[in-house]
């Protein structure tokens, strides 16, 4: 058990180490920061001096070790393009970036599994089929396509809704939100739609074959024969038993949403860490990408992390083959 | 009659091309992606105009709508965009542009990927371990936050690449998220292969690791590869439109599907759909039908479901 976790963690810490380093070589190849500073007609001996002000003299190890030390504190310099600090930037955009991605998962788990279940128990119905055929080109459609679309039809040519921007947000100290108001939750909906769109048609697959491959089981069989309801049999028995693997897959998935918000954020301009990180790589902007970079590969590490863990908890079988060997 | 009858006669009398002679949805999607590779292949030849000539656009023509609707002028069958390009050439030069990339990418992922699975298989030990291990990051990580890391950073070494360079950053990028499934398909076919006594007779006869990886386990473990690599060609493709529309993908100078499409979401508030929608038509025209063939490929080759 131990040997287990503590396998895992190291593994971590060794992928947020090569993610800190990529970060830190980053900075090597922007050109010397001391010309850059001081100009053409610096003497020697002020670029020495700034040099050594910067800890730009000391060895590569030691240079990486005060980043490492930094990236910790989430202090990564100022922003090449705003001026602004690296820190504050991020800490705006991220409840931005999280609210629109909570929302896209609520969508899509409260959409794909009723829906998944529709298709499995109605397998073979004209509207079963049409959902099927709809989420295969729902697949086949890049999100950024998705996002295009609705703009289309509902802020173009339905005059709905609005397609871009945040509208003013309520401000609870460190977080910002927009449900407060109906006028900024419009602005909330089709980012969100267009982000869940993807998700959805996954965890209504992923239902519908988990609920087909359960009603096959014996358990299933015998509950009907025991006499319960159709309903009990579906709702208390299949669901339940399918639902495991669904909620881990949507837990795994939450890290791809905030990645993917990068495309619906630019499609709609809502001011969240994926459209920070895009302009920071249009613009060569290399503090703000370090930070992105480093963030973004935390919260992968962590979902993944946690994940593992609870597989551990939950599976009796991994413990007895990790205590065998 | 020879005895030996050549390779064309042995495919037609195929299982596979028989397969594929009853199957509508490959027929159809076969048929559309072709009529899609030749008009990207010959578009200097069959495009009504050169999208990339400067010289022949006139702002006159500018955002002119489709030849069937009332502006619209015969001249331009789908319409023109803001420069007064005619978006069908447009999309014939763009798809050249989309398919390139994601064909060179899928070779490149699927060379790097092949060739590491079957080390890995082959050789295991701390080798696999190592090999194993790199592929369950990668594999936390989604394809298009790797390639845009990937492409991003490489954009910041060259800030002024030549379009030469943009285009081997953006291949690499994309081909560098994709040999993952490759390797882990390759290595798991390899374990099972290796054991077999095919393998193990051409051991005994003397001959060398390399060759029987190459000559011996490779052809036996390819099928499964085919049909990653043709699903792999849809993700590609969209992956390549993507990272265009957002602007960090293609130079600016040769437009593919994705940047058309970027240019065109500037005009849709404007009511002149048709510069994005024919362009994205296009992509997912081109990802479905390769997404369908390779669905179709997996069934043809399972030998369960014979």
């Amino acid at each position: 058990m131990l040997v287990f976790i503590l396998r895992r963690l190291l593994q971590a810490g060794v992928v947020m180490l090569s993610v800190a380093f990529i970060a830190f070589s980053l900075f090597q190849f922007v050109g010397d920061p001391v010309a850059n500073m001081l100009g053409q007609d610096a003497t020697p001996e002020q670029r020495d001096q700034l040099r050594r002000d910067l800890g730009l003299d000391q060895s590569f190890v030691v240079q990486f070790g005060s980043f490492l030390g930094n990236a910790v504190q989430g202090e990564f310099g100022l922003s090449l393009r705003q001026g602004r600090k690296v820190s504050t930037l991020i800490a705006e955009a991220f409840p931005a970036t999280i609210e629109l991605a909570l929302t896209a998962a609520l969508i899509a788990v409260g959409v794909g599994i009723p829906l998944g279940v529709y298709a499995a128990l109605r397998r073979g119905r004209f509207f079963a089929q049409l959902v099927m055929a709809l989420s295969l080109v729902g697949v086949s459609l890049p999100t950024f396509l998705i996002g295009i679309l609705l703009i289309m039809v509902f802020a173009v040519n339905l005059q709905l809704l609005p397609s871009n921007g945040r509208h003013e947000v309520l401000s609870l100290g460190f977080w910002t939100t927009s449900f407060h108001s109906w006028a900024s939750f419009k602005y909330l909906i089709l980012p969100a739609l267009t982000l869940s769109l993807f998700q959805l048609t996954l965890i209504m697959r992923l239902v519908r074959s988990e609920m087909l491959e359960v009603l096959r089981t014996d358990y299933i069989k015998f509950a009907r024969a025991r006499g319960l309801s159709e309903r009990v049999v579906h709702f208390r028995h299949a669901l339940r038993n399918t639902l495991v693997p669904v909620i881990t897959i949507t837990g795994l998935q939450l890290g791809s949403l905030i990645a993917f918000a990068i495309i619906t954020e630019t499609v709609f301009q809502w001011p969240g860490m994926g459209l920070l990180f895009i302009q920071a790589v249009q613009n060569a902007d290399i503090p703000v990408m370090a930070a992105y970079l480093c963030l973004i590969s935390l919260i992968f590490v962590t979902i993944n992390l946690v994940v593992d863990l609870l597989y551990f908890a939950v599976d009796p079988r991994l413990r007895v083959h990790s205590t065998g060997h | 009659m020879s005895a030996q009858p050549s390779r064309w006669q042995r495919f037609l009398a195929s299982d596979l091309w028989y397969s594929f002679r009853r199957s509508p949805v490959a027929l159809l999607s076969s048929l559309i992606l072709l009529v899609c590779v030749v008009c990207a292949v010959f578009a200097p030849q069959i495009a009504p105009h050169n999208p990339l000539d400067l010289a022949t656009l006139n702002l006159m023509d500018a955002t002119l709508p489709p030849a069937w609707m009332a502006e619209g002028s015969s001249k331009f069958l789908l319409g023109t965009d803001g420069y007064g390009r005619d978006i069908l050439s447009a999309l014939f030069y763009g798809a050249r542009i989309s398919l390139f990339i994601g064909l060179g990418s899928v070779l490149l992922s699927m060379l790097l990927g092949v060739s590491l699975g079957l080390l890995a298989g082959f050789v295991g030990g701390k080798v696999d371990g190592f090999i194993m291990r790199v592929c369950d990051v990668m594999l936390s990580f989604p394809s298009i936050l790797v390639a845009l890391l990937i492409n991003g950073v490489g954009k910041t070494l060259f800030p002024d690449a030549g379009e030469t360079l943009a285009f081997s950053v953006l291949i690499l990028a994309i081909a560098l998220t994709g040999w993952v499934q490759y390797a882990r398909t390759v290595r798991g076919s390899t374990l099972v292969e290796r054991n077999k006594e095919y393998v193990q007779a051409a051991r005994v006869v003397g001959v060398g690791s390399l060759r029987i990886m190459r000559r011996h386990v490779l052809p036996n473990v390819l099928g499964p590869v085919l049909v990653l690599a043709t699903l792999q060609v849809a993700l590609a493709i969209i992956t390549e439109a993507t990272l265009s529309f957002l602007g960090v993908g293609v130079p600016p100078t040769s437009p593919s599907l994705g940047t058309l499409i970027r240019i065109g979401n500037e005009f849709l508030y404007s009511g002149q759909w048709w510069i994005t929608i024919f362009p994205g038509l296009m992509l997912v025209l081109i990802s479905l039908s390769v997404n369908l063939l390779g669905d179709w490929l997996r069934d043809a080759l399972n030998p369960r479901l014979q």
